[in-house]
């Protein structure tokens, strides 16, 4: 009878009702006990197998993991944030994907989202990140630039350069799951750290709701403001409710070192640069990232991250590392030759246009980008960049001259 | 004993219900979710109603107008026992600040009981949108086709077709914005046995959107009967789109004048439709077709959801009393352009949109011409206003084409 007065006294409106019913502690005792019959009701009505997705002409990663029984298991189950199954699947189930992107096709709503659904988030992860097992593996977690060779590229081919990731505040919900209260909460925290920035990295916050229309035009000038997402696979990860309240962007005054606030995770961490100096790149972000870690510390937050996972963020694509670390680089020779895609599969990088994901090439400038995230470090990914365009700028520079280029061995993978 | 102490359980549950508050489930040790779908609010209530009320300065919707900081922090703590809650009521009129010149509602029913739990935030909006009806206000139904005084002799020469619409919901489900994908399936399910008894006129065959073939889709298109996964976000913030097309289908008789969708926006919609003027007949098969459907339902034990009060339930308040429509598609080029045909719409109680249906621009002097009201009048009298009203315009039509004036015709506010 214990547990069940512990949890009467928590249930403030039934221990109130149940004393002016002036029941007696026993009869209170068992009448707050474990009810089947509520739970029945509903099973008998509705067993998950009503309920279970029609997934047939779906092709993403939950698709393909999500069977009836993992269902049938983790239906009922909610996280100390009430958030469901249901609401982490919905995305994957209201978009069944292309037949040639694979999309992940669930969110978490917040940290605990991984570990009480883990029976169905652990093989997509696994999926995702090319065998990375979340139930043996651990992620290791490095950000010291000084570790990173030849990280300057030639300024003739290489744009620009920039590294990306996100941090999510623990004790917060995640975008799909949060209240406008915790996201405003988000915000108050991140900008309360950032205001603590000195030196190249000082700068100051936009609110999205505040923007005068000199500064929106200004942050488009910049190429630094984000819009109301439109795409249905965030849409109907819930992720733009509520818009734009508690969405901002802070930025340095050099307008190297950007962080976007609660728009797809808590904060998107850019830095960036034009030019080839990755390695600066790098520093500033490593460097940046340490600062306001240990600013949201002094006050008693901190980042998720566990050593299962890395860094938690809302996309299960994102976990690890969350790190894309890239360049805007002019391949004219190399872009045209049938081995390019073999060349970058293998060098573990991946195109895009210049626009960003899922645009095309303008031209002969790429978006060349790190293809993993989670199973190897910081340090390790942006050293595959490095090494990886600089091999790409050798191949281009060979043909040029009218020699010709080898496809290189595949790169490892991570350590088991 | 046990099944004393059992029932008193039940009715400490039901209380907690009225009170707003759903008793935690536990069942075998693990946290359950109970039919709460989208909202996690006894989490929310961690924060203070402050720190959660919604950023409305830049809103112009109904509910925009009405909510307030008392109303929101009253209403937070509630849920409906199937589990939505104020903010699940009130998100697609957060999300969607609404139109300078357009006054959208701006808030949705998740369930039968969201317009009894949330009384204090929706009784001044659907005060506001229909015209003043106050919670006291009873609602008169009447689908006696026979009341309808004329509507067969609108001129075909303008009147190009004629249609009423409504919609219903089912009685024992959740409604579009927050039903699961079973509920969603138990409504097609025994919609789909409902309308496959019907007989004679009504005789007609199920399209289920998940299983359509490319003919099938074609002919359904061309027929100007198949409707889309809904695109305006003032649905999809709301939820409805959800799980599309699981679910979601398309009922028409074989003469293809009796029209059902099923789980778009509400669980049924139903239609009458014809080319030309003969509105008597389409709303006479409208009013037969509807109480067909509505006797099979009940027999199910699922009858339609109505009240006294509000009419028939549905999902926008908008809907509410009759969630009729009825309308034409008639050519009134010349009408169209007169300074005062504005003015003679709000006297007839009348609306236009273009051919397009709502949002869409005239085509060609063509205009759609619907009742305004929905609540507070019932089927035969919005139907008689349209029919009264389109055969003033056609005249006017005709008086303006022969130059002549039309100031003396028109009519006092009804």
């Amino acid at each position: 009878m214990a547990g069940s007065f512990t949890r009467m006294i928590a249930g403030r409106n039934g221990a109130v009702l149940l004393a002016s019913l002036g029941a007696g502690t026993m009869a209170t005792g068992f009448l707050m006990s474990d009810n089947p019959l509520a739970a029945e009701v509903r099973t008998k009505l509705y067993p998950p197998s009503s309920d279970f997705p029609d997934l047939r002409k779906h092709n993403n990663c939950m698709a393909k993991a999500l069977t009836p029984a993992i269902y049938g298991r983790l239906r009922d189950k909610i996280t100390p944030n009430n958030w469901t199954l249901d609401q982490c699947i919905q995305t994957g189930v209201d978009n069944p994907g292309h037949p040639f992107i694979k999309t992940v096709g669930c969110v978490a709503g917040d940290e605990e989202s991984y570990e009480v659904f883990s029976e169905l988030f652990d093989p997509i992860i696994k999926d995702r990140h090319n065998g990375y097992d979340p139930t043996t593996m651990t992620h290791p977690t490095d950000l010291d630039a000084s570790k990173i060779t030849n990280g300057v590229f030639d300024d003739k081919y290489v744009l620009s350069s920039r590294v990306r990731t996100g941090r999510s505040i623990r004790g917060l919900s995640l975008p799909p799951a949060c209240s406008r209260a915790e996201r405003r909460e988000v915000e108050r925290v991140v900008v309360m750290a950032l205001a603590g920035l000195q030196g190249d990295l000082a700068g100051r916050y936009y609110g999205l709701q505040d923007l005068t229309d000199k500064e929106q035009q200004q942050l488009i000038d910049d190429h630094f403001l984000f819009d109301k997402p439109v795409s249905p696979l965030l849409t109907c990860a819930f992720m733009a409710r509520d818009w734009p309240d508690g969405r901002g962007i802070w930025h340095n005054n050099e307008k190297t070192f950007l962080i976007w606030v609660n728009e797809e995770d808590h904060t998107r961490v850019i830095s960036m640069e034009k030019g080839g100096n990755m390695k600066r790149v790098f520093e500033r972000f490593c460097r940046g990232l340490k600062q306001v870690e240990q600013l949201i510390q002094e006050r008693g937050w901190e980042f998720m991250w566990n050593e299962r996972l890395g860094y938690i963020l809302t996309c299960p694509s994102n976990l690890g590392t969350g790190l894309r670390a890239g360049v805007h680089v002019r391949l004219p020779n190399l872009s045209k030759d049938t081995r390019f895609s073999k060349i970058l599969d293998n060098l573990r990088l991946q195109k895009r246009g210049t626009g960003g994901v899922d645009t095309a090439a303008t031209g002969d400038t790429f978006d060349i980008s790190n293809n993993d995230r989670l199973g190897k470090s910081e340090v390790e990914l942006v050293q595959m960049l490095v090494d990886g365009v600089n091999y790409l700028i050798e191949c281009e520079k060979k043909m040029e001259k009218g020699q010709d280029i080898k496809v290189p061995s595949p790169v490892t993978q991570f350590r088991k | 004993m046990k099944r004393c102490l059992l029932l008193t359980r039940r009715f400490i549950d039901k209380a907690l219900e009225r009170l707003g508050e759903i008793p935690e489930n536990k069942y075998g040790g693990a946290r359950i979710a109970t039919m709460a779908k989208n909202c996690h609010n006894d989490y929310k209530m961690k924060f203070s109603g402050d720190e959660e009320f919604p950023d409305l300065s830049l809103h112009n919707n109904h509910m925009a107008k009405v909510l307030t900081k008392e109303i929101y922090a009253k209403l937070r703590g509630k849920s409906t026992p199937s589990g939505f809650t104020v903010d699940d009521v009130i998100q697609t009129g957060v999300d969607n600040p609404g139109h300078p010149f357009i006054m959208t509602v701006g808030c949705v029913a998740g369930d039968e009981e969201s317009y009894e739990a949330f009384k204090e935030l929706l009784d001044p909006i659907i005060s506001d949108r229909h015209g003043g009806y106050k919670p006291t206000d009873k609602h008169a139904t009447d689908l006696n086709f026979e009341n309808l005084k004329g509507g067969d002799d609108l001129d075909p020469n303008y009147v190009l077709s004629s249609r009423v619409r409504t919609g219903r919901s089912i009685k024992g489900f959740t409604l579009p914005p927050h039903n699961s994908r079973g509920e969603r399936r138990g409504i097609e399910k025994l919609s789909i046995e409902a309308l496959a008894s019907l007989d004679g006129e009504f005789k007609g065959k199920y399209y289920p959107l998940s299983g359509m073939t490319d003919a099938e889709q074609d002919l359904l298109i061309n027929d100007h009967f198949l409707f889309d996964k809904p695109v305006s976000p003032l649905l999809t913030c709301a939820g409805m789109a959800r799980d599309w097309p699981d679910g979601r289908g398309i009922w028409h008789n074989n003469n293809k004048t009796f029209l059902v969708w099923v789980n778009e926006e509400d669980h049924l919609r139903v239609i009458s439709m014809q080319q030309g003027g003969n509105m008597k007949e389409v709303f006479r098969r409208f009013c037969v077709g509807l109480q067909n459907i509505e006797g099979i339902f009940k027999k199910h034990n699922h009858g339609f959801m109505w009240n006294e009060h509000l009419g028939y339930i549905l999902t926008c308040p908008s809907n509410l009393g009759t969630g009729l429509r009825g309308g034409v598609h008639v050519k009134l080029p010349k009408l169209s352009t007169h300074a005062k045909f504005e003015e003679i719409l709000t006297r007839l109680r009348l609306q236009k949109r273009g051919t397009g249906g709502v949002d869409t621009a005239s085509v060609g002097g063509v205009f759609d011409i619907s009742n305004a009201d929905r609540l507070g009048s019932s089927e035969v009298a919005q139907v008689q206003m349209v029919v009264d009203g389109v055969k003033l315009m056609v005249e006017m039509e005709k008086k303006l084409e022969k130059g002549e004036a039309i100031d003396g015709m028109i009519p006092a506010q009804k």
